[in-house]
């Protein structure tokens, strides 16, 4: 619900937005530059003394006005000519023209009404009102993806564009808010909507009708000239006209005979308020929150452009669900719950696997779920994605509410999947929590709680397989997200190992393909990549891609990735047996989340078999010297001991701090959680440094490495989950 | 030069009382290019003692800037109701404002004058700019700030 309060007002208000930000932000700049350029008055200059030296070098002077930037000028006529010059307070001579900015001119009439007179106005107004209601219901959104408001500035991770949103959001909102809320304020004033018009007093039916008192000597005028704000003076050829001042405390009129206070009336609380207000927006008389302001403005058109790419990129991956059956005849309910779509896509794919079978299925969100909707409901399954730190997607709202108040469990069998990656602490927290109370709930399972990494087509078609046969049907589960572009790359070289210890793995390395000219510009496909990144490959004969971490970045010219061939394997067997040359369809998947980064910490590299992969692309393009330590499980260094020869020329060039190794096989069977815990104090020494941690493998594996790590860690008060929420602690399993 | 479109005939405007006859007259008042946002210009007249008798036209809609226009401010109190109804747009910097209305007779001749205070945001006020005496002859005056003319036949 809040995103769609967060979504349309974006869309449609992209362009105003970036127009209104952008003439903002450079509006922002002149208070500024004003306040360096005025001559300053001294503090101890009287508006009497002031008045009197600018008369004085002034014949002719009607009015003198100082701006809220301390800007002081004056009107004159020179001989029937009308003069106007910014004055140096401090002699009462002209210091600089007072001619109006054209350019500043023009940018405030396209900021405040797009050249379009009150319509406009009332467009930019429309435009504050929107920019509110994104900067509330942005805050709204970060505050549950991050996991609360104390976690306002909690580490981010996900795909660049939406990190980017979030990251220049939590830093301008707070610029956004106000800007945009006093916008609406100023609009108001603007068209009258609140009482803060100007209160003059009476003008004096009476004056002295005498004239030519000195400026210097009237007593109403020895004020600070801080706070002047005019004196307009009295014509003296009519007696009967009087001196007009202003100042930040209100408006009175002086006799220009006496120089006696005639009448005065003091600013009313609400012209204080908007004239505060008018600062805080324009910054003048406040320069700095002006400029920071502006600043925080500039967010605005990176914001709309990433906004548009993340609405552009979930709208495009969200299929419709075709021939969706009426509640009532359901026999198998699905219940989506969806942040960014990509879990509805999954359910559409269930969907029409099932439909095909005969079945008659309903897919529904989570959110308002009502079983006595679907009266010929033989089963319900879930699948369920997890928002943030373990929240309930989008879709799922209210859903675990409605679960923990129910009495009674629906009869018919349920099933949940959570969609998640395990990168993520809270790794299908969600889904997890569902099926828990599901279960204390006593709703009857049809299949146990079961998982999916990062929307894996195989872990997805597996668990296929399970729900076809718990409903005693074949079910094929061929979910492709969406449909990649793959190039055709081309195998430079193979290097074998592992047969001997049945472990034939071989690292290949392709040749990287020519690129469009477009696309190098645009950093699209084979552009630019890190080791880490996923290669997807789609074998011949299937429609699923496989994903590969990269060994290389794309800084070394060449595509790498390490494969084990599977038992039985589609992808890996073609690959065994693909020759230099020869070719395969392969598209490349960003996978921030798993990247060395840039910093100077020291990188714990732990990997075995295959995961050595993408450890041994961030050694290789380790040039800044950090310190790595490499962890690293194999079977036999005779047999499957990976890049052997480029290890010790990476340690020799000092890209490689250390190297431990363990096999499994020989006369002292040995694992890489092993080689950790002989290193225990080494480690911990590394992670009190601040150390990040990068584990790559087999889940076993993992599970062990973690198991270990939190024994080593456990004296220094640390845990791996500690680590994982810094994001000091990264993993990448299969 | 392009007339604003701001011609209207007003046939209620100082009407004084027991005084039925009217001629029509058309006011023209031009503008210079004195490069700002569009001028604020009140249109009043005084009688011979220089007190206020009533407002012929308000350029510009937004009473709370009404203050910055001073000689019209004053003799009204800032008194919205004495424009009701004869208000338009301001007038932007070259432009002509045209307005068509009728003008009781006892107007004319009798020691009445027509002023004109002008103002622009962020450049100086203006008031009475233009100062010129009702008489059936019809006059014309330039003005010093933002005015290159005002004349009426």
């Amino acid at each position: 619900m809040i995103r769609a309060f967060h979504r349309w007002p974006g869309i449609l208000a992209t362009l105003l937005l970036t127009v209104l930000a952008l003439s903002g932000a450079i509006l922002s700049v002149y208070p500024a530059a004003e306040r360096l350029a005025a001559p300053q008055a001294g503090a101890e200059l009287s508006v009497a003394d002031l008045a009197a030296s600018v008369a004085a070098s002034h014949p002719g002077l009607e009015q003198i006005r100082r701006s809220p930037s301390e800007q002081i000028t004056a009107y004159w006529f020179d001989g029937g000519t009308p003069r106007a010059a910014v004055i140096d307070p401090a002699t009462g001579l002209d210091a600089a023209s007072a001619d109006p900015d054209v350019v500043r001119r023009w940018l405030t009439n396209l900021h405040r009404s797009l050249f379009l007179g009150d319509a406009g106005r009332i467009v930019a107004a429309v435009g504050a009102g929107a920019m509110l209601l994104l900067a509330l219901s942005g805050a709204a959104l970060v505050a549950r993806r991050t996991g609360g408001w104390r976690r306002w500035f909690a580490p981010l991770r996900g795909p660049l564009a939406g990190r980017a949103h979030v990251e220049i959001a939590r830093i301008a909102v707070v610029g956004l808010v106000l800007s945009s809320a006093t916008a609406l304020w100023m609009s108001a004033s603007t068209f009258d909507l609140l009482p803060d018009g100007a209160a003059n007093p009476a003008f004096p039916a009476k004056a002295s009708g005498q004239t030519g008192t000195s400026l210097a000597t009237v007593s109403a005028l020895q004020l600070p000239a801080a706070s002047l704000r005019s004196l307009s003076l009295a014509d003296p050829n009519d007696p009967a006209d009087v001196h007009t001042l202003k100042t930040d405390q209100g408006t009175g009129y002086l006799d220009q005979g006496t120089g006696a206070l005639l009448a005065w009336a003091d600013l009313s609380v609400w012209q204080r308020v908007s004239e505060t207000i008018f600062m805080l927006h324009t910054g003048q008389g406040a320069a700095v929150l002006g400029l920071v302001l502006g600043l925080m403005a500039l967010g605005v058109p990176a914001m709309a452009g990433t906004g548009v790419f993340l609405w552009l990129s979930s709208s495009r991956a969200r299929p419709r669900i075709r021939g969706n059956a009426p509640p009532r005849q359901a026999e198998t309910v699905v219940l989506v719950g969806s942040e960014g779509g990509s879990t509805r896509g999954f359910a559409a794919t269930l969907h029409a696997a099932l439909s095909e079978a005969g079945q008659r299925v309903h897919v529904a969100p989570m959110t308002g779920f009502d079983p006595t909707r679907y009266p010929q409901a033989a089963r319900f399954i879930i699948l369920a994605a997890t928002y943030g730190e373990g929240c309930a997607p989008a879709s799922a709202n209210g859903f675990l509410d409605w679960l923990r108040r129910i009495d009674r469990a629906p009869d018919a069998p349920l099933a949940v999947l959570g969609f998640g990656d395990r990168s993520f602490p809270a790794f299908c927290a969600y889904a997890e929590e569902v099926a828990a109370t599901a279960d204390a709930k006593g709703w009857p399972q049809l299949l146990a709680f079961d998982t999916i990494d990062r929307q894996s087509p195989q872990e997805f078609a597996r668990w296929g397989r399970a729900v076809g046969a718990a409903l005693g049907i074949e079910l094929d589960l061929v979910h492709q997200p969406v449909t990649p572009a793959t190039e055709a790359l081309s195998l430079l070289s193979r290097r074998d190992y592992g047969a001997e210890v049945q472990a034939p793995t071989a690292i290949l390395r392709f040749a990287r393909p020519r690129l469009s000219p477009w696309k190098r510009l645009a950093g699209q496909g084979f552009a630019r990549w890190q080791a880490g990144d996923l290669l997807g490959i789609m074998p011949e004969g299937s429609s699923v891609p496989r994903f590969y971490s990269l060994a290389s970045g794309s800084r070394d010219g060449f595509i790498e990735i390490v494969v084990r061939k599977q038992p039985g394997g589609l992808c890996s067997g073609q690959l065994a047996e693909l020759e230099p040359c020869g070719t395969v369809q392969a598209f490349l998947r960003r996978n921030p989340a798993f990247h060395a980064g840039r910093g100077r910490a020291p990188l714990i590299l732990i990997g075995a078999g295959t995961g050595i992969g993408p450890l041994a692309g961030f050694i290789r393009g380790n040039a800044r010297r950090r310190p790595v330590h490499l962890f690293f499980g194999m079977r036999h260094p005779d047999s499957d001991f990976l890049y052997r020869e480029e290890l010790a020329d990476w340690q020799g060039a000092g890209r490689l701090s250390r190297l431990f190794t363990a096999s499994s096989r020989g006369e002292r069977p040995h694992y890489v959680r092993d080689a950790l815990r002989n290193e225990a104090p080494e480690v911990a020494r590394l992670v009190g440094m601040g150390a990040r941690v990068m584990v790559c493998g087999g889940r076993g594996m993992a599970a062990g490495v973690s198991a270990a790590l939190a024994d080593i860690l456990l004296p220094a008060g640390l845990t791996p989950a500690l680590l994982k929420a810094e994001g000091r602690y990264v993993e990448d399993i299969y | 030069m392009k007339p604003l479109a701001a011609i209207l005939a007003l046939s209620t405007a100082l009407t004084l009382p027991g005084l039925a006859l009217a001629r029509p007259i058309t006011l023209t008042t031009t503008l210079n290019n004195y490069g700002g946002d569009g001028a604020y210009l009140a249109l009043y007249v005084t009688d011979a003692q220089g007190a206020y008798v009533g407002s012929l036209w308000m350029a510009g809609e937004k009473s709370k800037y009404y203050d910055s226009l001073s000689g019209w401010y004053r003799m009204t109190g800032g008194d919205t109701r004495q424009v009701d109804g004869i208000t338009g747009a301001s007038v932007g910097a070259g432009r002509t404002l045209e307005i068509t209305l009728d003008l009781a007779d006892a107007l004319f001749d009798a020691g009445y004058t027509l002023h004109v205070d002008a103002a622009v945001e962020e450049m100086r006020d203006s008031p009475n700019e233009v100062e010129l005496p009702l008489t059936t002859a019809g006059a014309s005056a330039t003005g010093s700030r933002y005015i290159a003319s005002v004349s009426y036949k």
